[in-house]
């Protein structure tokens, strides 16, 4: 039995780890904390080691590859990929002499939880400034060993040139000099032009291609470690349910399972924690899932196995026909909606969704002399490491975790639950414990996307212009997940999509409701762009219609003027996603060009035949701006769509063809919260349990050809993953209204089309 | 047979092959995705045909003949996963060994497909990063035919 892991994880060894450097002054420009470490160029004193390391991000091995350290986690956007793009390029290293290595977690790298859509955003200037140090350095040592000016010295491809002596050398005959050399001061550096990157802003296949297709990456769920027994967890339904009692006799008969073992219940706030409940650990899956299908256990439900989907709903919408907290105010709006000639209500509803990820959680925990090892499937290896440390009562430091490719993760992984519950049972059992949720554990006990109640209402004089626009929004927070008694979105959540209305109207009111969350509340892709988009952008085609008005021509009218928004009449300032105004504005002018950009590729305004229609929608968040036309044929009640168009305005992009394949998943994670998606609960438990009810978009239903125009810019870089999914719904909702005259005001879309 | 090796199994007959697969032969290309033959990631090749290996008890393969993604090609170069590579299909990845298998299941069965036929024999394997037209176009590029 071979044990993949020796050779497959990639990671960098312990000791290495340990040992390798800061790298000076570079870190001091980012936005994060590292503490600046004294440069120590090699190893020293590790004779088995062939690794030199550079900084923490760089090392090469005797024959001269680089091996390029990437500290944030791959869910399918590439990052590993685009981290090498980046550094390899400004040391000017041969992207074919360059090796991935996937980072342990560790607040030495900085902020590592890869959520956000912020990888790059947080990365590119100081990875960029990295590999200008190392650039230096090697020019550096060159110039040592030819005992010249190291700024005589030029880097290329892999080489070192001194052009005045025509003299070469390869990077790998200067990697024992580097121990010598100076780390640059910042003053020091100077990164490469624009016109000088040869993969920065290019399309690079995945580092990871090979493995991908024949089957050999490696996931969460592929880590086998030897003598590793599996476990499964029957959960509470319903969540801060607990356990009254269980017996265990039946399912340690079944051959294979060795133990059942009690996890703890939380306590207030969840936070992170494990749910609780009784895990049965077996010698392989097949025995452990049967061991925890013949468990008996009593649960008891606690508070929140009140919780009832459809009247939580009605609940919402009652509160967004009621005033709510103003948080943005402009003009007066009573005074605007009174004067007004036509006045459009209209309310939105979205549901819990699921993440569903197509590899289920999944880590492996091992103990080892000092604390324990962890592999697992996370967006965030710190938050492993805090949480299993609080859970097995050790420190940080003595929980060490390998980060390995993700099988999909969406927001879900950022919350390591799973690596707690699996260190929790290797703590318990001795066993290295693979901890394996199935499908029906991923879509019963996850932490969901929202569930929103939203109420437009618009004020439009004679001409049809818009005069007065009142948004309420209603929706429990994320935040109940951190502190109790949280009642009502943060600044952060209405930051998305509802208090950066970009709506041109001289009177303007945006209220916030209270609500009190009953389930597990966490951020999934996009997060509340998803139903303030669906709202707004819905509503905004709906003015169109009342106006009798092109729904492109509409929206670009009520974005008003090109212009930065300066959030005038609203009491906090705007987060801006965690980044200041004057270096991120909220610019309308690209708000406006990927529309027209969209629209022309859309052929908007063309003759469609009877039942098709074209769509629109517009939509920042994650500081990017994305316009996405669909078009669809609704007949008999089934849809089909086409075609799409989006047009995105990322700022700075890394990898274009990445840029792409984030938008064409992105518009079909849309389409699979618009299409079916909804997690319903009764009694407190969810409803779904697999694919079959809680369905997303298959091929069949999704559009063949998904076209993409990347804008060609040199703005700050921006977010990527997450963008292209707000304004899907609405330009599909948008799309049907056009071919049908139905307007969908609430997800999923269902078989709304069939009534 | 397993990828053209005879495999010895003596646990539970009833055991779904891609728990013996995974677990056992560390035969891991083969993916867990929802266990009820919904979303394809466990796609394997028995006698040239796709089934989903989460829901085969294992007995029900007993001496037949079962291709993995491992076993799809020796050097990886199959024509689908040239075409894959080409197009660059993947994001997350996880679901593209059982992707791949149900496609070289098509195109055995029907070297050019219509998109239609492409629709029927590709819509039990979800994407949940949304690949699919990426998949579409590396199918029809192995298959010939306009893109």
């Amino acid at each position: 039995m071979r044990d993949q892991t020796q050779d497959q994880v990639f990671d960098i060894s312990r000791r290495r780890f340990i040992q390798a450097v800061g790298i000076g002054g570079v870190f001091a420009l980012s936005t994060q904390l590292i503490t600046p470490a004294r440069a120590i160029a090699a190893i020293g004193d590790a004779p088995s080691s062939t690794k030199q390391a550079v900084n923490l991000f760089v090392a090469f091995d005797h024959e001269g590859t680089v091996e390029i350290t990437c500290h944030r986690s791959d869910m399918g956007q590439q990052i590993r990929t685009a981290i090498g793009q980046i550094i390899a390029d400004e040391m000017e290293a041969d992207w074919s002499r360059v090796r991935i290595v996937q980072a342990l977690g560790d607040a030495r790298y900085g902020d590592q939880n890869t959520d956000g859509s912020r990888s790059i955003r947080y990365n590119f200037e100081r990875l960029r400034r990295l590999g200008a140090s190392v650039r230096k350095m090697l020019a550096d040592a060159a110039g040592q060993y030819w005992a010249v000016p190291g700024s005589e010295c030029v880097v290329a491809d892999h080489k070192i040139v001194h052009a005045k002596s025509g003299q070469q050398l390869d990077f790998r005959d200067v990697i024992a000099l580097l121990a010598t050399v100076k780390v640059p001061d910042d003053a020091e550096l100077s990164l490469k032009s624009r016109d000088q990157w040869r993969y920065i802003n290019t399309a690079m296949t995945t580092v990871d291609m090979e493995a991908l297709i024949t089957g050999r990456a490696l996931f969460g769920a592929d880590v086998r470690l030897p003598d590793t027994k599996v476990a499964v967890v029957a959960r509470p339904p319903v969540v801060l349910g607990k356990v009254t009692s269980f017996d265990a006799k039946a399912a340690l008969a079944i051959p294979g399972v060795l133990k059942v073992i009690k996890i703890p219940a939380p306590t207030e706030p969840l936070v992170y924690q494990p749910l609780g409940g009784i895990a049965v650990i077996a010698t392989n899956t097949w025995a452990a899932i049967q061991g925890r299908k013949a468990l008996k256990i009593e649960w008891e439900a606690g508070d929140n196995g009140t919780y009832d989907s459809a009247a939580y709903q009605k609940r919402l919408e009652q509160q967004t026909r009621q005033p709510g907290k103003i948080v943005r105010s402009q003009g007066d709006i009573e005074t605007g909606l009174a004067a007004a000639a036509t006045r459009l209500d209209a309310e939105y509803y979205v549901p819990h969704l699921s993440h569903a990820p197509m590899e289920p959680p999944v880590a492996t925990a091992r103990l080892t002399n000092d604390g324990v090892e962890v592999w697992a499937a996370t967006q965030n290896p710190q938050a492993d490491q805090a949480e299993v440390a609080r859970m097995l009562g050790l420190q940080p430091a003595q929980i060490q975790v390998h980060v390995t490719l993700l099988g999909g993760a969406f927001g879900r992984k950022s919350k390591p639950d799973f690596s707690s519950e699996a260190a929790y049972l290797a703590q318990q059992s001795g066993f290295t414990i693979r901890l394996q949720w199935t499908r029906e554990d991923d879509i019963q006990h996850d932490f969901y996307h929202t569930v929103s109640a939203q109420k437009l209402t618009a004020g439009l004089d004679d001409q049809g212009r818009i005069v007065a626009f009142r948004h309420r929004t209603v929706f429990p927070s994320i935040g109940a997940l951190f502190a109790l008694n949280q009642t009502g979105p943060s600044s952060g959540e209405l930051s998305q999509g509802f208090t950066d209305s970009p709506i041109s109207a001289p009177n303007l009111q945006l209220e916030v409701g209270e609500a009190q969350a009953h389930a597990r509340i966490g951020w999934l892709r996009s997060v509340n762009n998803i139903h303030h988009s669906f709202a707004v952008q819905s509503f905004i085609a709906e003015m169109a219609a009342a106006a009798q008005r092109d729904p492109k021509d509409y929206l670009l009218e009520v974005i008003g003027p090109a212009r930065h928004l300066t959030f005038e009449g609203m009491g906090d300032p705007y987060p801006n996603y965690g980044e200041p105004l004057t270096r991120y504005p909220y610019d309308t002018g690209r708000l406006i060009n990927v529309v027209n950009l969209v629209a022309a590729s859309a052929g908007w305004g063309r003759q469609l035949p009877e039942g098709s229609g074209l769509g629109v929608a517009v939509h920042r968040s994650f500081l990017t701006y994305v316009a996405t036309v669909v078009e669809v044929n609704v007949s008999g009640g089934e849809l089909t769509i086409p075609k799409v168009w989006m047009a995105i305005d990322a700022g700075t992009v890394v990898n274009t063809d990445t840029v792409i394949n984030q938008c064409q998943g992105g518009a079909i994670f849309g389409l699979s919260c618009a299409l079916h998606a909804g997690i319903t609960m009764k009694h407190g438990a969810v409803e779904q349990s697999n694919y079959h009810d809680y369905a997303v978009a298959r091929m069949n239903e999704a559009p063949p050809l998904i076209e993409v125009q990347v804008v060609a810019s040199d703005a700050l870089p921006a977010g990527v993953g997450e963008p292209p999914t707000p304004p899907f719904a609405p330009a599909l909702c948008n799309a049907i209204f056009a071919a049908t005259g139905k307007r969908i005001r609430q997800l999923p879309i269902g078989d709304q089309l069939r009534s | 047979m397993i990828n053209g090796k005879k495999i010895e199994y003596t646990g539970d007959a009833q055991t779904p092959l891609l728990w013996v697969l995974r677990d056992e032969l560390h035969l891991t290309g083969t993916k867990y995705g929802c266990g009820i033959a919904q979303c394809g990631a466990c796609t394997v090749h028995v006698n040239g045909a796709a089934q989903r290996a989460c829901v085969l008890p294992v007995q029900a393969v007993e001496n037949q003949d079962i291709k993995t993604i491992e076993g799809l090609s020796s050097d990886g170069k199959h024509p689908l996963q040239l075409a894959w590579a080409e197009i660059r299909v993947p994001q997350c990845g996880y679901c593209q060994p059982g992707q791949i298998m149900q496609a070289a299941a098509l195109l055995n069965s029907t070297p050019t497909p219509t998109d239609a036929e492409i629709d029927t024999a590709m819509s039990g394997n979800i994407c949940r990063c949304g690949t699919y037209p990426r998949i579409r176009a590396a199918i029809k590029s192995v298959a010939g035919g306009p893109l």
